[in-house]
């Protein structure tokens, strides 16, 4: 351990604010984009079973008035 | 010689491998990124001149390493995919963009709070800071350039000139502190011969370094999946994926009531 005690670590020797600024700025911006990442893979299987359905919604349809107009 | 590469082209065979690679990229990054920061943050020695404001060089030196190498490796994916028509290229370079793009911002804004003790000033005009920020700029063309287009292939195609292009940035930020004078230190770890760094302060830097490259690589995987789940919406096994993963995370969540 550099430092004598938990102060003296927090401090960083005087230069306290650039360096937690930098470390804390530094996780959020990793933590921002590994979430992000994480939501918009859930957001996308959302769509494709959303877009499976509304395809499988439009065919049911199509069939039913086909069957409609040859009777 | 590379036909071992080619069923990898197949979106199907590349998400894959990034389900088999992502366990091993988080636990490589949260392993050595908490490691890297303890280490240079509490238990490397102070630096003589510094004195505890040079420990922002285990996140700044990384990120602006792997910046550059995140660029690289975009470009290579780039050429890729013009040569061989890969669509998985593309794909795989559009996902490694944002992650660069944010080591970049990483770099410049560690940079500035590094800057501001040391220099006196947030930012100069300088070649190595001004080479950087045109890194970020090029990072941003090319996800503007592929968001521009309707059609992904001809997106891919623009993006990936660009990104080619840009490759020429990447000597000019290493070498920017050797041909111009400049208020940025030179290198520090790239002189493998003769580092200027003491080991007790290396080690961490290195662990450090490497984890930056693990989470860059776990992002990937995340994000090339993203995107072949995107383009490949229709394909009969995106579907039964989708299905079978919102059905196994519906069951936990019944399952954690059913706890209750």
């Amino acid at each position: 351990m550099q430092f004598e005690s938990l102060a003296d670590f927090i401090n960083m020797g005087g230069y306290a604010f650039y360096v937690w600024l930098s470390f804390g700025v530094t996780f959020a911006a990793m933590a921002i984009i590994a979430i992000q990442s994480f939501i918009k893979h859930r957001n996308l299987l959302k769509q494709v079973v959303v877009e499976k359905e509304r395809k499988a919604r439009i065919k049911k349809a199509r069939q039913q008035q086909q069957e409609s107009t040859s009777l | 010689m590379w036909k071992w590469l080619h069923p990898y082209a197949k979106t199907e065979r590349a998400y894959q491998l990034c389900l088999t690679l992502q366990p091993w990229f988080w636990a490589g990054a949260l392993l050595c990124l908490s490691v890297g920061t303890v280490w240079g943050l509490a238990f490397a020695p102070q630096d003589y001149q510094q004195g505890d404001s040079f420990r922002i060089i285990y996140i700044h030196v990384p990120s602006a390493i792997l910046s550059m190498g995140t660029y690289v490796a975009m470009a290579i994916a780039a050429l890729v995919g013009m040569v061989w028509q890969w669509r998985t290229a593309y794909m795989s370079m559009i996902a490694m963009a944002p992650i660069g793009a944010v080591m970049t911002f990483i770099a410049l804004f560690t940079g500035a709070a590094w800057g501001k003790p040391m220099w006196g000033a947030w930012w100069v005009w300088d070649a190595r800071l001004t080479s950087e920020l045109i890194l970020l700029f090029l990072y941003m063309g090319v996800i503007a350039l592929y968001g521009a287009f309707e059609d992904k292939q001809q997106a891919g195609k623009a993006a990936g000139v660009m990104a080619l292009v840009g490759v020429v940035n990447i000597p000019i930020i290493h070498y920017s502190v050797e041909w111009w004078n400049t208020l940025h230190q030179g290198a520090t770890i790239s002189k493998f011969d003769n580092p200027s760094i003491a080991p007790e302060m290396l080690w961490p830097l290195l662990i450090s370094l490497l984890g930056f490259a693990f989470f860059i690589g776990a992002v990937t995987t995340v994000r090339l999946r993203n995107e072949i789940v995107l383009r490949e919406m229709h394909r009969p096994w995106v579907q039964a994926l989708a299905i079978s993963q919102l059905a196994s995370k519906q069951q936990v969540n019944h399952s954690v009531k059913g706890g209750n």
